[in-house]
């Protein structure tokens, strides 16, 4: 470790005018603390890196993938039934491709957001700051559902503009399909309200490493838990999964086995991270930080 | 003013701390003393609402802490537990504090200058060494010039130079009219920077008053007298009621220090088995004046008769010998004397 310059003192006594005294001011409202979420955010270097590896790996993903599967259609490289989808609805193809992965790191980073400040202890300053606790949780969520959300309507417009692109020869598909703006848009959506339940759930764990296992739990290993259920209950429980019902939106056209409208689903995952995100208030108020 | 009611806190069944109640006052630097363990960051983390009481309430000028609307420009802090992301740069720590409290972002380098951190400010705090951490700390306890501060040890660690400047500022803060509570377990350093003692042991309240009279109440004056007729001075004295223990004939007894010095009788030796010889005697229940009279009236001869003032260490440990957290009730336990001056040795 490389310990900065060690600095002389200040001088022994007096004090110099930083004494003076703050400024009265205003008392600070809730923007403030929207100020002050958006600090710790953009001063980390690791959530600046996860941010950009999200964009990247998503757009990049789903560009590598649809070019792969493009280039060997008629070798059978997706498989026959791999073709009947993807032409059923492209949109949700496209949406899949990349966000599949991309959706991994928006968890990690909402299950960090919370989970560091306990590792690192910072959550006693900001309890010290914020001792009703509440608004700096709920300020913190408002901070990083609208960075998300910015950054995933880039990640999912590019990535569907990208896609198509590449798609084009094989499989037409545009903005002006029907559903399939909402579909790409939609996607946006639904990975903010994920990296939120990420957040709940780092609130209501506190530890890094459990709280990612059980973000990645959730996302990834649930749906095929309930898939293993017998069949009508398997398909009634994996639709109303977060992630399962949540990713419905990114469907162009909503499939005859759907049991779920696209915002139907949607509205589920909202519930699920509503949920948790009370229960995180709930004991973060309760608990000793 | 910082006032704690009847302040409870059970960790798994067990009183960290128990039933205590106590005034912070404005204007005077404050200790908070106890043994590790005794309870200190605790109550002081309950104060500062980070933990809930199982009984009792805390309040800063009458208010409860999470009733504060903006807490950091009326109550700093610095915790002994580290919470600053060493990832983030000390500027950034202190901004984000600021926003949240509608501070001026000017703010953060008048207390970087205040604390001698300005150089660094945009380096990660994790890269600080704990000096400069503990300089952050009270950056930000300073970052809302608040009325009422509470510093849990906040000279651990540092070098004599930092320890000095931490105790001036405390003094010139409290000399402005603030409340000012400070934690520690080095009973020197609050001998020498506080006005006022709160004492702890096991959750409990040992004593509440002034310094000095923490000093003079708690501990047993003793006399020291060197004599060439022991035996008969000894007799002398327990016929009025006075104790005799005789201290050890060593190299340390010779040159006044270490465990003479403090008085502590030399172990196996009883006052019946007090032969002939020049001997030094530590004598307690009995004033100086009176030995040397009662030497006088029986021709005893005396080298020495010298009034030992207890310092605030022996103090500490006579009022906190019953609460050590691992220690006997009966007897103050060795290991945590020999720990405590150790600790002591180590601040000089």
């Amino acid at each position: 470790m490389t310990a900065a310059q060690p600095v002389s003192p200040a001088s022994p006594v007096s004090p110099p005018g930083g004494l003076a005294g703050a400024p009265a001011g205003k008392p600070a409202g809730f923007g403030h603390l929207l100020l002050s979420e958006w600090t710790k955010i953009r001063s980390v270097r690791s959530t600046v890196w996860a941010l950009i590896l999200f964009v990247v790996v998503t757009i990049g993903f789903t560009v590598l993938v649809t070019a792969l599967i493009t280039s060997n259609w008629n070798s059978g490289g997706g498989g026959q039934g791999g073709h009947e989808r993807i032409i059923a609805d492209p949109a949700a193809f496209l949406m899949g491709a990349g966000v599949g992965l991309g959706q991994l790191t928006i968890c990690v980073l909402g299950a960090l957001l919370i989970t560091t400040e306990y590792s690192t202890g910072v959550i006693r300053a900001s309890l010290l700051a914020v001792p009703r606790r509440t608004p700096m949780l709920v300020a913190k969520a408002i901070v990083f559902a609208g960075l998300i959300l910015v950054l995933a309507e880039i990640v999912c417009f590019g990535s569907f503009f990208a896609g198509s692109a590449i798609l084009h020869s094989r499989v037409p598909v545009s903005l002006g399909d029907p559903g399939v703006a909402r579909a790409v848009f939609g996607t946006g959506l639904y990975l903010t309200v994920l990296g939120l339940l990420a957040l709940a759930v780092g609130t209501l764990i506190r530890h890094t490493a459990g709280a990612i296992a059980t973000v990645i739990g959730v996302v990834l290993v649930l749906p095929i838990l309930s898939g293993l259920l017998p069949r009508s209950w398997g398909a009634h429980i994996n639709a109303y999964l977060p992630q399962q019902a949540g990713s419905l939106i990114s469907h162009a056209r909503q499939q005859p086995a759907d049991l779920l409208s696209p915002w139907q689903g949607f509205g589920v995952l909202c519930l699920w991270t509503a949920l948790l995100l009370a229960a995180g208030i709930y004991l973060l108020k309760r608990r000793d930080a | 003013m910082i006032e704690a009611r009847d302040l409870t806190k059970l960790y798994s069944g067990k009183a960290a701390v128990d039933h205590l109640s106590f005034t912070v006052r404005p204007g005077r630097v404050t200790g908070f003393l106890g043994p590790n363990g005794a309870g200190k960051s605790t109550t002081m983390r309950l104060i500062l609402g980070l933990d809930w009481p199982n009984t009792g309430v805390a309040t800063i000028n009458g208010q409860r802490y999470e009733e504060l609307a903006n807490p950091l420009r009326t109550v700093g802090a610095l915790l002994e537990a580290k919470s600053v992301h060493g990832g983030r740069s000390a500027a950034n720590h202190l901004l984000f504090l600021a926003q949240s409290q509608g501070l001026p972002s000017s703010r953060v380098n008048e207390v970087l200058d205040l604390v001698g951190l300005r150089e660094v400010a945009d380096k990660r705090a994790g890269t600080f060494s704990l000096g400069m951490s503990q300089r952050l700390g009270i950056a930000a306890a300073m970052l809302g010039d608040p009325q009422v501060l509470l510093l849990d040890e906040p000279v651990n660690g540092l070098d004599p130079e930092g320890v000095l400047w931490i105790r001036n500022l405390l003094k010139y803060l409290a000399g402005q009219g603030r409340t000012v509570l400070v934690s520690s377990h080095l009973m020197n350093e609050m001998a020498v920077t506080a006005d006022h003692l709160i004492v702890i042991g096991r959750g409990k309240l040992i004593a509440d008053s002034a310094t000095q009279d923490v000093i003079a109440r708690s501990s047993e004056q003793s006399v020291r007298v060197r004599t060439p007729d022991a035996p008969r001075l000894t007799g002398l004295i327990e016929a009025e009621g006075g104790k005799v223990s005789l201290v050890a004939e060593s190299p340390m007894a010779e040159t006044g220090s270490g465990a003479a010095a403090s008085g502590l009788p030399a172990s196996g030796f009883l006052a019946s088995e007090i032969t002939g010889g020049p001997r030094t005697l530590t004598v307690t229940g009995m004033p100086a004046p009176r030995i040397g009279e009662l030497a006088a009236s029986a021709s005893v001869v005396l080298h020495e008769l010298s009034p030992q003032l207890a310092s605030l260490e022996e103090a500490f440990m006579e009022l906190t010998s019953g609460s050590l957290e691992f220690g006997e009730h009966s007897a103050p336990a060795p290991a945590a004397d020999a720990a405590a001056a150790a600790a002591d040795q180590g601040h000089r």
